[in-house]
């Protein structure tokens, strides 16, 4: 294994070589924001947020720690005002482009970021700040790619495709459950699930008699892993 | 078309090839590049054919549709060999009449010659053209010369000498060196160092290494890679063949864009014909060394241009880029070593191999060697594309070469390096066009498009325009570019219809500087740079805007009314024939009024207007 | 359709590399992307629907509604905007009544705009049909849509 040694704000750390800056940052306590992080996928570096200065040699620049390879002597410098400025407007946008989030609003209090006027919000209940964790978990996660994105730009969106129902989707909920802004909606019964405008009947626990999981779901663990459905067909809390 | 299968056998073929050429046969050179099968010489090529055929000249005279020329405003047009008659503006009736004066009495006419604004003089040949004069035309010297289908050709001027020298007198490395030496920059747009790019990807390790040619060309304005692939494929395709011998690579890719569909027939011909000949595919001409090409289309993504999106498309996902702090030299198509370069920055590079580094190097500035295929545009006189050696003042290619600007208006500015770039105003024009030069201006030479700007642009508008270009172009993933140049372009566009605040201009700057450290890709990070030039060389204009909510250039159609000029009117009734929403009236042969209050500023009164009596103020 | 998409999708090697040269054949095919189509297509080369419906959206040269028996593609791009393209392009828009991608109702006309066709020269131009028009302006694009069979407005009236 090739270590490395440099240092992130002042503070001399060591790490495998090439491994992310983001997680070397986590593992020696160092805070960086992100919001389409999850330890589950590989990062997009998308939003934008995890930005840091990072000086090789004679260059500086900024850079996405998540994404980052981390080398030999780098400085890295996660508070400078460039990066504080990243991030403050990142917020702002996404601000402005989902007024009603609330995690959004609250990550902003913490930051000490306020909504830019001059960016008129967007007249939509939309929560969705296109940081991918959703599909990357449906794609990598699950293994399914029930959901995508389409179109690009500004009018890109995440959702199932022809804007249909899913015949992929197992109804496992991991999208919602990554979702960091809870934009993606899962609803239903205790026997009956619905998300992305599908309906999943529940398996009813063999020996509890709850509902725990959509049958399709457990149908694709069977057909994965080979292990029969009746073995299945029983909930976590009675195995 | 027999298999080359040595490097002999291609020069004994380039030897038979020009012995059965006779330089001093007649030949009419007719340009068929896109702009100018625009113009209708399509039509012009048929009847020259069936004219040659009446008189039964067709062995006597040679017909050679050849690509683009350059001087585009002047299409159709033709050369007439061995003398290099240039005829220009040609009629699509002229066919008999120059075969039968020019071709069989010698006799030039003068209608159809190319007439210095200066001067007044009438020019005859080619080389006499102040167009060309002033240019320096090695990458494009050919495409007059040659018909971009037929490899004969190609090989009979001396093609693929340049790649018979690399495989049979240098080792991979010290073609490698030279292209260092030459210090030749990548003309798509980056002007990175294309030598340190080839040693890199030949050192990286991972197999198989891929060369892919970018003819993704974007940029709004610019198409010189169009010119290139259409005129002389075979050139860039040499140039390929040349660096993928040095790289250690047996893959290659052209990637153009879907919007060139002449450019990737001829391409395709180029590569059927090279594979014939055995410059393409296995054991190229017994050197033991095998390459061969594919051509892809694009879908329409001017993101596309960008490697990583060109990969990701390559590789059949969305056009997304993606981060690039591990070279694509070392992990790029596939994850494997990847060496992308544009179009020209290929058909550079057989002229590095024929003629030395050391001669290459002697063209161009300390920093800027060679060449530079630029598309002058715009408002400018001589539209076409200038081949110039580095280091040329943009007045001179502006004036000298371009003609200035038309109808007796005052240049403003040059815009160059695409959405990318910025605009450089008049006080700069002796600038010599540089890489270093034009990004310390707050521009970048991108991949050559040089868009002439007169005092009815605006240069608030201009700003608007290449943000709601990017807004659509953006592939959306990351924050900074999907969501910044969407509000800055919703800025500009309140600043142009009359909504600016006190304060906007400090939001674009700080805002543009969120985008170009926070941006994912070169599209993003560049993308406020049109903003960040017009506010520092045009702050008045923005002002002007935003505090008297006037447009100075007489644009913004919010903040401008149209009057007529009853002094100039005549009453003819031609704008309110033409007015779509009835704002214009009056009686006949008596001055007209123009209602401001219906009047929606569409432009088709003053455009129909005889007597230039519409103002706009 | 299904056998026309297998041979599509054999000519090149079933290879999923070649996801948008597949997809412009079938446009090419078909005159636009039905879904049936684009699920056979997901169908033969073994990618989920969610990837070929992305990159379906995200190219601009594919559309997944019929296009019109006339296509009119407007350039945009710097040279030609310079020269006045914009006013061309609000003039289709208010006689057309079509913004860019959309396609009339009576399946006439598809209006497009381009970021750049390489023809700057001749700018602003407008392609119809496949046919190249230079130097366009106002007039001239009423003389086009006219020809082209639309009732355009300003000259009805005063006729």
């Amino acid at each position: 294994m090739d270590m490395v040694k440099f240092t992130i704000d002042g503070k001399e750390v060591e790490a495998e070589k090439g491994a992310y800056l983001l997680d070397v940052a986590r593992e020696n306590g160092v805070r960086i924001p992100t919001l389409c992080w999850h330890e589950s996928i590989e990062s997009p570096g998308a939003c934008r947020m995890c930005v840091v200065e990072v000086k090789q040699g004679k260059r500086t620049r900024v850079v996405t720690s998540c994404l980052y390879p981390v080398s030999e002597g780098i400085e890295v410098k996660t508070q400078t005002d460039r990066v504080k400025h990243v991030r403050k407007v990142v917020l702002q946008l996404q601000m402005a482009r989902c007024p009603e989030s609330k995690e959004l609003k609250d990550m902003a209090d913490e930051m000490g970021v306020k909504p830019e006027p001059r960016f008129t919000p967007d007249a939509t209940d939309n929560t969705c700040i296109l940081c991918r964790m959703c599909v990357r978990t449906c794609e990598q996660v699950v293994g399914v790619s029930a959901i995508g994105f389409s179109y690009r730009g500004t009018e890109k969106v995440v959702g199932t495709p022809f804007k249909e129902q899913s015949k992929v989707c197992i109804g496992c909920g991991a999208c919602a459950f990554v979702c960091p802004t809870h934009h993606i909606k899962m609803t239903g019964t205790p026997e009956e699930r619905e998300i992305w405008g599908r309906n999943f009947k529940m398996m009813k626990c063999k020996t509890c008699g709850n509902y725990f999981a959509p049958i399709e779901q457990l149908e694709w663990i069977s057909k994965k892993t080979g292990v029969p459905m009746d073995k299945l067909s029983v909930c976590q809390a009675c195995k | 078309m027999r298999k080359l299968k040595t490097f002999d056998g291609v020069e004994k073929l380039r030897g038979e090839l020009q012995k059965g050429r006779d330089p001093n046969k007649p030949c009419m050179t007719v340009c068929v590049g896109t702009g100018c099968l625009a113009y209708g010489t399509q039509k012009l090529v048929d009847s020259l054919k069936v004219e040659l055929e009446k008189r039964k000249l067709q062995d006597k005279i040679d017909l050679r549709l050849s690509g683009c020329h350059g001087f585009c405003e002047r299409g159709p047009m033709m050369v007439i060999y061995p003398q290099k008659i240039f005829y220009q503006r040609i009629g699509l009736n002229d066919a008999a009449e120059i075969i039968d004066k020019t071709l069989l009495k010698g006799e030039i006419i003068d209608r159809l010659l190319y007439v210095d604004p200066m001067t007044k003089e009438k020019i005859v040949y080619e080389h006499d053209c102040p167009f060309y004069k002033k240019q320096m035309r090695l990458v494009f010297g050919m495409n007059g010369q040659i018909s971009p289908t037929s490899i004969d050709d190609y090989i009979a001027v001396g093609g693929y000498a340049a790649l018979v020298k690399a495989l049979q007198k240098m080792k991979p490395d010290a073609i490698v060196q030279e292209v260092i030496k030459a210090n030749l920059r990548g003309r798509g747009g980056g002007g990175f160092p294309t030598g340190w790019k080839w040693d890199e990807t030949r050192k990286a390790t991972g197999d198989p290494k891929y060369v892919i040619c970018n003819a993704d060309e974007g940029d709004p304005g610019a198409y010189m890679d169009r010119s290139l692939l259409e005129g002389n494929p075979h050139l860039v395709l040499e140039g390929m063949i040349i660096g993928a011998y040095a790289i250690g690579s047996s893959n290659g890719y052209i990637y153009v864009r879907n919007e060139y569909p002449l450019a990737v027939q001829n391409i395709t011909a180029a590569i059927q014909a090279a594979r014939e000949y055995g410059l393409l595919g296995e054991n190229i001409l017994g050197s033991g060394f095998s390459f061969d090409v594919k051509i892809n289309r694009g879908g329409g993504a001017f993101v596309c241009g960008e490697s990583s999106a060109l990969f990701a498309s390559l590789e059949g996902r969305a056009g997304e880029p993606r981060v690039k702090y591990i070279h694509a030299t070392h992990k790029g198509l596939w994850d494997k070593p990847t060496n992308l370069n544009n179009v020209e920055t290929w058909a550079n590079v057989p002229f590095i191999i024929n003629r030395g580094a050391d001669w290459y190097a002697g063209i161009g500035t300390a920093g800027s060697k060679g060449t530079k295929i630029f598309s002058l545009v715009g408002k400018i006189n001589n539209t076409g594309l200038v081949e110039v050696p580095m280091g040329m003042k943009l007045r001179e290619i502006v004036y000298d070469i371009g003609g200035g600007i038309p109808n007796g208006r005052k240049f403003k500015a040059v815009q160059t390096g695409g959405p990318s770039g910025g605009c450089i105003p008049e006080k700069y024009l002796d600038s010599p066009v540089d890489f270093d030069e034009l990004t310390k201006l707050g521009s970048m030479m991108g991949s050559g498009g040089m868009i002439v700007m007169d005092d009815r642009n605006c240069m608030v508008d201009v700003p608007r325009y290449f943000l709601s270009f990017l807004e659509i172009e953006s592939c959306g993933k990351c924050t900074p570019c999907r969501e910044g140049v969407r509000r800055m372009k919703e800025i500009l566009t309140d600043i142009c219809e009359g909504r600016g605040q006190e304060g906007d201009v400090e939001l674009l700057d700080s805002l543009a500087k969120a985008i170009v450290d926070g941006a994912l890709c070169a599209l993003g990070n560049s993308a406020p740079n049109p903003v960040i030039s017009t506010i520092r060389y045009f702050r008045d204009e923005y002002d002007a805007h935003i505090r008297q909510k006037k447009c100075p250039a007489g644009v913004c159609k919010k903040l401008i009314k149209y009057r007529i000029d009853a002094k100039k009117c005549t009453g003819c009734g031609l704008c309110v024939k033409v007015c779509a929403v009835g704002a214009t009236s009056g009686e006949r042969k008596k001055p007209h009024a123009i209602d401001i209050a219906k009047c929606t500023r569409c432009g088709a009164c003053m455009e129909s207007c005889k007597f230039e009596a519409i103002i706009v103020e | 359709m299904e056998a026309k998409i297998k041979n599509i999708v054999k000519k090149y090697g079933s290879d999923r590399s070649y996801l948008v040269p597949i997809l412009q054949d079938v446009q090419k095919e078909f005159n636009y992307l039905p879904q049936e189509a684009l699920e056979a297509v997901c169908t033969e080369l073994g990618v989920s629907n969610s990837r070929v419906y992305e990159v379906a959206t995200f190219y601009k040269a594919f559309s997944l509604k019929p296009r019109g028996r006339h296509h009119l593609m407007l350039c945009l791009g710097t040279a030609c905007h310079v020269r006045g393209a914009s006013m061309i392009d609000n003039h289709i828009q208010t006689t057309l009544g079509l913004k860019s991608g959309e396609t009339s109702a009576d399946m006439e006309f598809t209006f497009e705009t381009v970021g750049c066709l390489g023809a700057c020269a001749l700018g602003p131009i407008l392609v119809v049909d496949g046919e190249y028009h230079g130097h366009m302006n106002i007039a001239k694009t009423t003389k086009i849509l006219k020809n082209l069979g639309k009732k355009v407005e300003a000259d009805d009236e005063k006729a």
